[in-house]
């Protein structure tokens, strides 16, 4: 390989690259072959960097540095300045909330210091879509350690021994897995990836599969050999084309090496691999309706056991592992699970990924070490309280987790806290809830969610759900009473035991959660008919302050032409009002209104 | 229904073991929509009951039994977006197309859907206009988003 000057790493995960990332390396490209430095400088795509919220993001190599929020106008200046002139642009950088003085150097901002990666241990430093940058990188160097020098035995021993569990929301140790399946009897056997990424507001699994595909492959091999399966799936929800596409791209580069496929490097072992797109289910993401998906069937569930490990795909042994989990095997194998087992905590060993989103400053994805607290991911990692707000809730695992209040910011992540707490790790989603999101609201979406998604199989999640639902529906406009608090308590404790998959036995967690640390919330609702965050919007009241009205706004008639209701009344450079009897409380012309007017009770 | 992609799209998945779901998901790409001739051209060419492909175009979310839009709308639904104010945006979408979710403009050049998550939650509220995910989405932007697909 030649060698540059500088690489310039363009982040080309999903978010940069809707904030116009390939627009940008043209621009790059364009500068250079202007500037003639082809020779020294040369642009690089790369999966997903991780701090989505500054995006479109550049990394400048070797030396470091980050840029954030580049615009193709940015890049003649940068271009000329820092690779012509030498000199880094300040003005590109990131400075931290509060502070004047840009931080230059990507390593030095805190949203990358307390990580430790492993399973992205390539992110923004590999190009996906080049096998050599993943060989260059120690890649594959696992695969050809097991194959030449480790019995499946020994690799499933030191698996076991390593301590993973499976980072796909239950936390099932990975090696006894691997053995359950060796063990099982069964001429053809199957290794599936579970890269479905079911929780609406995740998006661990899909930043792996786009940042270092090969990584995935690798692993999934290595858990091949280890159980004895020569066929392998990888299972990717269609929502996600770019990471279908870098891994039928890996997939086919490592077959030209001799990675996969017959005979892989000589030594006598088989393994194929074949992506499935899934098509737009949740409850796909549950083991025994993926299998069922995979076979042309319906994706819905079936009673364990038998388990998939027993009688999985087409009645076979089959092995399903998350995209996180298969991403840490190769790391462990290399490097050995002794130094795996020293990170993290007594019972949940090695990192975990976890997308930050929602009232968060610096939204994106985190590695860190097992047993860090929430409060240390949300405020030293993500920057804390997106536009200084107050913190209300983290919502964690999704629709099967919980919402957990400031009280619990100081648990340790991991599989044993988090569910007792009321919640569970679940793959890896944590969106954070500010002063102005109702909980009550917050448990209507989840079960409105899950209530879509019951594939209708079993009574408890098909009706108890939407029972549940009914309820909450009502009290977010203010018809609740409170038995029907004690009502949905014992409903959800009904469906959580009778359920017949995970997707039924975890849907209640949001509204027990929230019924644990939100009563408060739940109670206004239901006796004072208020939101005390103001989302419900049929208990709000709308009004307009009309001295503000016109002296700030001077009467700029914004909000009556929003209004579809015809409710407002006045005229350009006059004060406005609310026609109560007619006002449909949709809340527009709250929203509309630049001049803080509109009022909101 | 001879239909030379059909035929192609047939062929390519019919090799490889558990890729119905690919192969439908390449037709409804190609068509916009499942079209029953050809449910009935898969379902004879590989020997599966049309009952069950009929129940797999009706179970996941992806397939559409009747043509769709020219251009898709999905504005995400993921927890996200709903922090952000998700719903209020697939009211203000319905409100200026006239549809609801899941439905069609009269001259099919939209359709309205929602989506679980496209996987950019950084940049909430998003919505997909076709292929193209754009972020932090507004009353005002996705007014002029749909101005700018009108044509
Ligand atoms: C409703 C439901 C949805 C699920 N969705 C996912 C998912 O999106 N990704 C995932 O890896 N596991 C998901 N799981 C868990 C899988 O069933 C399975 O336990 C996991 O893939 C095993 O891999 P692991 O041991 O590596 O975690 C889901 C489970 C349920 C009940």
């Amino acid at each position: 390989m030649a060698s540059y000057r500088l690489n310039i790493m363009i982040c080309a995960g999903t978010g940069c690259v809707s904030n116009r990332a390939f627009q940008i390396r043209e621009a790059f490209d364009k500068e250079i072959r202007k500037n003639s430095l082809e020779k020294e400088v040369l642009t690089v795509m790369t999966g997903c960097n991780g701090f989505c919220a500054a995006g479109p993001i550049v990394i400048v190599q070797p030396e470091g540095i980050f840029y954030q929020k580049l615009t193709v106008k940015d890049i003649p200046f940068l271009v000329e300045e820092h690779f012509l002139k030498g000199r880094p642009v300040k003005k590109f950088m990131y400075t931290p909330p509060k502070e004047t003085e840009p931080i230059p150097k990507m390593n030095d901002i805190s949203f990358f210091q307390k990580q430790v990666l492993i399973a992205l241990r390539n992110k923004g430093i590999i190009d996906p879509e080049a096998i050599d940058d993943y060989i260059a990188r120690d890649g594959y160097a696992a695969l050809s350690k097991i194959l030449s020098k480790m019995k499946p035995q020994d690799v499933i021993a030191e698996i076991k021994k390593s301590g993973l569990r499976g980072r796909g929301g239950g936390g099932f140790p990975t090696g006894l897995k691997w053995e359950l399946a060796r063990k099982a009897e069964g001429e053809q056997k199957y290794v599936i990836c579970n890269a479905d990424e079911g929780d609406p507001g995740a998006f661990m699994d899909r930043s792996i599969v786009e940042a270092d595909p090969h990584t995935i492959l690798e692993g999934m091999t290595i858990g091949a050999y280890a159980i004895g399966a020569s066929k392998g799936f990888v299972y990717v929800r269609s929502e996600y084309p770019l990471a279908v596409e870098r891994m039928h791209n890996a997939i086919a580069q490592s077959k030209e090496y001799g990675l996969l496929g017959d005979n892989i490097l000589e030594s006598g072992f088989n393994f194929d691999v074949d992506v499935i797109q899934g098509a737009g289910v949740f409850v796909c993401g549950e083991e025994t309706s993926m299998i069922a998906s995979i076979e042309g069937k319906i994706g819905e569930p079936k009673p364990r056991p038998p388990y998939p490990v027993e009688k999985g795909l087409w009645g076979s042994p089959t092995n399903i592992n998350n995209v996180e989990t298969w991403a840490n095997v190769p790391a462990i194998i290399l490097r050995g699970s002794d130094w795996f087992s020293k990170i993290g905590t007594k019972t949940s060993k090695g990192t975990k990924v976890f997308s930050v989103a929602g009232k968060i400053k610096d939204a994106g994805l985190v590695e860190v070490p097992m047993g860090l607290t929430l409060g240390e991911i949300i405020y030293d990692v993500a920057g804390g309280i997106h536009s200084d707000k107050k913190f209300k809730a983290v919502l964690i695992g999704g629709p099967s987790g919980g919402c957990l209040p400031a009280d619990c910011l100081g648990l340790p992540v991991d599989y044993e806290s988090l569910t007792k707490a009321g919640a569970m790790m679940g793959s890896g989603g944590l969106v954070v809830a500010d002063e102005d999101n109702c909980m009550v609201e917050m448990a209507r979406y989840f079960l409105n969610f899950t209530k879509d998604e019951s594939c209708g199989k079993c009574t408890p999640c098909r009706e108890g759900n939407a029972a549940m639902l009914d309820i909450l529906t009502r009290i977010t406009q203010g018809e609740g009473t409170m038995e029907d608090l004690d009502l949905l308590e014992d409903l959800a404790h009904a469906i959580k035991d009778t359920a017949l998959c995970g997707l039924g036995n975890t849907a209640p967690n949001p509204v027990l959660t929230t019924l644990r640390y939100f009563r408060d919330e739940y109670i206004a609702h239901i006796k004072d008919k208020k939101c005390p965050a103001h989302e419900c919007r049929q208990l709000n009241t709308y009004t307009i302050d009309e001295e503000r009205c016109v002296s700030e706004g001077h009467g700029c008639d914004v909000c009556r032409r929003n209004c579809a209701y015809d409710a407002i009344m006045g005229e350009k450079g006059k004060a406005h009002r609310i026609n109560q009897d007619k006002c449909a409380k949709c809340g527009v012309c709250y929203e509309v209104c630049k001049f803080a007017a509109v009022k909101v009770d | 229904m001879k239909d030379e992609r059909l035929i192609e799209a047939i062929e390519k998945h019919s090799q490889i073991e558990g890729s119905l779901l690919n192969l439908l998901q390449e037709v409804q790409q190609k068509f916009n929509y499942l079209p029953k001739e050809a449910l009935q051209e898969i379902s004879d060419e590989m020997n599966i009951p049309l009952s069950r492909l009929y129940s797999i175009a009706t179970f996941f979310k992806n397939f559409s039994l009747t043509p769709r839009g020219k251009h898709s709308i999905h504005v995400c639904m993921g927890t996200a977006c709903q922090i952000w104010g998700g719903q209020k945006l697939v009211e203000r979408v319905g409100e200026l197309l006239n549809i609801k979710p899941g439905e069609t403009t009269e001259d099919l050049s939209f359709t309205l859907d929602t989506i679980n998550c496209p996987g950019t939650c950084g940049l909430a509220p998003v919505v997909m206009m076709d292929k193209e995910i754009h972020g932090k989405v507004t009353r005002d932007k996705v007014a002029a988003l749909i101005k700018k697909y009108q044509g």
